[in-house]
Order: structure tokens, then C-alpha cells, then sequence
């Protein structure tokens, strides 16, 4: 009876050990629902750090917050003039990328996070991309990468936002991550990191569950699942809309 | 308004959707042409994904053809016959340009095959509208009545084996003409997404000698089932065809093609040529300059690799 009591006390203790500061996190929503309107959607990322012992007199608490959309692998194709006009000529696989990554931090990116500890946990946008495949024959595979980041920048989908989470008291912060309306569907993995000094002291992960809802998870399900029906169900729609527009235009104009 | 759609993956507004729907409508209502060598590239323009602009368009076509097809219908000025020698090629054609597309694709070229198609294609038949038009404006105003009707063509075209009759335009011909302009033309369809009513119907007049009457008739009929045939075969290897772009392409697209008709009715033949020839090529032009001139990215990217 006692050692068993005694085991359950250094299980429960045992967490605590590890990380004398732990996140408790709240997400303004969980899931985000892609509907027909769907024009983006802002996350309200917030929470505390629960801690037993009095804050610790080392360096202030900085907090880096990181949301990833699913990674797949992606083609990167380069253009040169060939014959007077542009032609894609190589082409690079770049292993992982993910399809959506922020990071929101609450000072400037190296002041709370060292390089080494970046490349431990792949915090930083270069590091959320794998690219190892590379073909022997192209020297500068790097460019390829860049040219994924760089175009994903533009686009809104890869984002670096320094100080933007405000942090009080060294135990309540919170962000906003803004989701452009060009998501597709998956689980965005969304990690919180505590640090001291450029190291990681404490982290957290959950999931923001992206997905179709309603009438596009209808029409995607069914483009993918039963294409021949989706096809004649597009053709029969497009038939009964042109010939209805057309009708309902004759009915107007006869009055 | 703000509407994403289920399989480009990209949120566009559909106020535009509905505007560019009806400017091609009004074009194609005016100049009596489908309009698809205009919206395919249109859409690239406002970043839908060309492999789903192209698959959707060609069922965009099918549903306006129909609407279209339904006059020429009561009208009888359909050849059944005729245009069931064009299906059969039509046909082989879409199947054989939906293989050669889904190649490219995998080697990352198809964006470039559907812009040089564009490219040329545009370039020829607007540059020949153009001078053809022009010529028909500078007689009219010289001799001030309409130009004397030319003889047919009958060479090559009437020396080949395997004649057939075609009672609606007047023909006895060989059908390995209408077989390859079909062919021809349904490859075409598949890889530029259009219906190639501006390909088949001059080829209809001038090679075949078919009576203008039943032209546009008999390529609407073709162009449906060729079209139908399109999407089937992109919705099947792809997964690309986006039916709420298609129906909201459509519903602008019917209406400005009424509103189109009004107009293309109160302006001369020979000027409405000449606006179009131009129209043709001010979009071939655009699409040269973004092959000959340096792209501001030189990379792209796609995700079809690696599966």
C-alpha cells in the first residue's frame, strides 16, 4: 500500500521535474472550418505558464508560438531561356515542405532562440524545409529551397513574425495567427516554446484541425472518391444552369 | 463576395467570376464564338491553377454549346452525319490529347505546351481574320456592295477514297477530311481547354466547303459531345474539374452572351471581324510577352512530382 502510494508520487512528481515552468494553452478555436465563403480565419493563441517555484531571477521569458500545415513533398522548377523563350529546364524535389508556417515571437527571432537550439527543435522557416534529394547534377540546390520560401512568402503562406506575442508578467501571452483563405485541409501542428536566454526551457504541441465542411468536403470527397459520378453530376449541373440562365433570360426579355 | 472553391483550393471573389463570365459571354455573343480561347487564359491571369482552368472550361463549353446547340436544333441547320464523322475523330483526338497532356504534366512542361498552343494558334487565326477583314472593309467601301462570292475549293479534298454523302450541306466528299479536322481539333480541346469552334468552324468552310448555314451549327453539336468527352477525362485523371467555378462562369457567361447578341446585331459583319482579330491578338500578345520577356520568378512550383 505505501510503496504503491510511493510510486504514484514519483509519477506525479516526475513531469514536474523535467519542466519547472509548463504551458497551459488555449486556442480561440481548435478547428477551422473551410466553407464556400471561407475568407481566411484568424487564431487567438493564448495561455499561462503554471509554475511551482517563484520565477526564476535568470533571463526574461521569451515565447515562441509555430503553426505548420501539413508537409509534402514539392517540385521546384527553374526557368531559362532557351530558343528566345523561357522553358522550365531543372527541377528539384524538395523532400517535406509544409503547406502553411508561422512563427510568431515576442522579440526579435535571435535574441530568443540560438542557433543550435533552432536547428534541435526546426523552429525557423529555413528549418521547417527538408531537401536532401537533391540531383547530382545541379550545384546549387539551395536556390531551390529559397525559391520555395520565397514564393510561399509572397503569398502569404510563410510568415516570420517578430514581436508580435505579447507576454505579461513572464506568465501570460498570447498571439494571433492570421490563416490566409488559400489553406488546404490537414492537421497544423501548432508547437509553443518557452525560452531563457536562446534555450528552450519548456514546449508544448497540439493541433489545429483544418478541414472542408458541408457542401466542399461533399464535392472534394466525391471528385477524389467517385470521379465518373462527379464528372456526369458537373456536366448534368453545367447543362441544367446554362440552359435555366438562358430560359429565365428569354421569359425576361419576352415581357 | 469572397467563394472558395472545392478543387482549385484557391478563395476567389465571385463578383469577378461572375463579371469575367459575363465579358466573355458578351464577346461570344457577338462574334457567334465560344469564347473558351478567351477564359482559359483569362482565368491563369486571376491565379487559378492551369490544369484546372483548362479542365473546367471544357465543361463550362459543354453547357453553353448546349444552350446554344438548342436554336440550331429547331433551325435544322445541324448535319448529324456530318458531325458524327467529327465526333469519331473529335473523340480519338481528346483521348489522345488528354495522354500527351498528363506526359507533360509529369515533366513539368505543360504550362508551357498550353501557352505556345495559345501562342500560335491565336497568332494565325487572328493575324488571318485580321487581314481577311480588313480586305472585306477597304472592297465594300471601294466597289460599295458585297464582294463576289468565291468558287469552292475543290482539290486535294475531293480526290480522296471512302466518300460519303452528306444530304444537310450539299456534300459528296471523302471522310477523311471532317475525321482529321476532327482529331485535330478534339486535341486541341483537351490541351487548351477550348471547344475549337475558331479552328473548326474556318476549317469547315474552307476545306470541307460546307454551306456557312449549317457551320456553326454541326461544330456546336461536335463541340458538346468532344467537351463532355474532355471533362469526363480530366474529372477521371486529374481530379480537376471545379464545378462551382464552372456554374459560376456559366450563369455570367449566358447572360452576356444575350447581351451580346443585341449588340453583335446592330454592328457590321466586317468591323465586328476586325474587333475580334484584334481582341485575338492583344490576348496572343500578352501571352508571347510572358514567354519572351524574363519572368520576375524564375522558380515554380508543383506538387505533382514525387507520386
Amino acid at each position: 500500500m505505501w510503496r504503491a502510494l510511493l510510486v504514484l508520487l514519483c509519477v506525479a512528481t516526475l513531469p514536474a521535474q523535467a519542466a519547472e515552468e509548463e504551458i497551459v494553452l488555449g486556442l480561440s478555436q481548435d478547428r477551422v472550418a473551410i466553407t464556400s465563403t471561407f475568407d481566411g480565419s484568424d487564431i487567438l493563441v493564448f495561455g499561462a505558464v503554471k509554475r511551482e517555484a517563484p520565477i526564476p531571477d535568470a533571463e526574461p521569458l521569451e515565447v515562441v508560438i509555430t503553426v505548420s500545415g501539413p508537409s509534402k513533398p514539392v517540385m521546384v522548377r527553374r526557368k531559362e531561356k532557351k530558343f528566345g523563350i523561357w522553358v522550365n529546364v531543372d527541377s528539384v524535389l524538395v523532400d517535406s515542405a509544409p503547406s502553411f508556417y508561422a512563427v510568431a515571437t515576442s522579440a526579435p527571432f535571435n535574441e530568443v532562440l540560438t542557433n543550435t537550439e533552432d536547428l534541435r527543435y526546426k523552429v525557423s522557416i529555413p528549418q521547417a524545409i527538408r531537401s536532401v534529394g537533391a540531383d547530382m547534377n545541379i550545384q546549387d540546390a539551395q536556390d531551390f529551397a529559397q525559391a520555395v520560401i520565397r514564393i510561399r512568402e509572397a503569398e502569404g503562406l510563410y510568415s516570420l513574425r517578430e514581436d508580435t506575442v505579447a507576454v505579461d508578467q513572464q506568465t501570460l501571452f498570447r498571439t494571433s495567427i492570421k490563416m490566409p483563405a488559400n489553406l488546404i485541409e490537414g492537421d497544423y501542428k501548432t508547437h509553443i516554446y518557452l525560452t531563457r536566454g536562446g534555450n528552450v526551457v519548456s514546449q508544448f504541441a497540439t493541433d489545429i484541425d483544418v478541414r472542408k465542411v458541408g457542401l466542399e468536403r461533399f464535392l472534394f470527397n466525391l471528385s477524389r472518391q467517385q470521379p465518373v459520378i462527379y464528372g456526369l453530376m458537373s456536366l448534368a449541373i453545367a447543362i441544367f444552369a446554362g440552359w435555366g440562365a438562358s430560359a429565365a433570360f428569354t421569359v425576361l426579355r419576352n415581357r | 463576395m469572397q467563394i472558395y472553391l472545392p478543387i482549385a483550393e484557391v478563395s476567389v471573389n465571385a463578383f469577378l467570376l461572375l463579371g469575367l463570365g459575363g465579358l466573355v459571354g458578351v464577346l461570344s455573343g457577338m462574334f457567334g464564338v465560344g469564347g473558351g480561347f478567351l477564359m482559359t487564359p483569362l482565368l491563369f491571369f486571376i491565379g487559378i491553377p492551369p490544369a484546372v482552368a483548362v479542365a473546367t472550361e471544357a465543361n463550362q463549353i459543354v453547357a453553353s454549346s448546349f444552350s446554344g446547340v438548342l436554336a440550331h436544333f429547331r433551325r435544322r441547320t445541324v448535319d448529324f452525319k456530318m458531325g458524327g464523322v467529327l465526333l469519331v475523330g473529335g473523340l480519338t483526338g481528346a483521348a489522345l490529347g488528354v495522354v500527351v497532356f498528363n506526359y507533360l504534366k509529369g515533366l513539368g512542361q505543360v504550362d508551357l505546351l498550353v501557352k505556345l498552343c495559345y501562342v500560335v494558334f491565336l497568332g494565325v487565326v487572328g493575324g488571318l481574320m485580321f487581314i481577311e477583314s480588313l480586305n472585306a472593309i477597304r472592297k465594300s467601301r471601294s466597289a460599295g456592295g458585297a464582294a463576289p462570292a468565291k468558287r469552292r475549293q475543290r482539290g486535294w479534298v475531293h480526290a480522296l477514297p471512302l466518300k460519303m454523302r452528306f444530304r444537310t450541306s450539299g456534300l459528296y466528299i471523302s471522310a477523311i477530311p471532317p475525321l482529321i479536322v476532327g482529331v485535330f481539333v478534339g486535341i486541341l480541346s483537351a490541351i487548351m481547354g477550348v471547344g475549337g469552334g475558331f479552328i473548326m468552324v474556318p476549317a469547315m468552310i474552307y476545306i470541307l466547303g460546307m454551306p456557312t448555314k449549317v457551320v456553326v451549327g454541326t461544330s456546336l453539336f461536335q463541340i458538346i459531345f468532344v467537351t463532355a468527352f474532355t471533362t469526363m477525362l480530366h474529372a477521371t485523371t486529374n481530379y480537376t474539374v471545379d464545378v462551382v467555378l464552372a456554374v459560376l462562369l456559366l450563369v455570367g457567361g449566358v447572360i452576356g452572351a444575350q447581351i451580346g447578341t443585341q449588340i453583335g446585331t446592330k454592328l457590321k459583319a466586317e468591323q465586328l471581324r476586325v474587333l475580334l482579330a484584334m481582341m485575338v491578338l492583344a490576348v496572343c500578345g500578352k501571352l508571347a510577352l510572358d514567354l519572351l520577356l524574363q519572368p520576375a520568378e524564375l522558380f515554380s512550383l508543383g506538387t505533382d512530382g514525387g507520386h
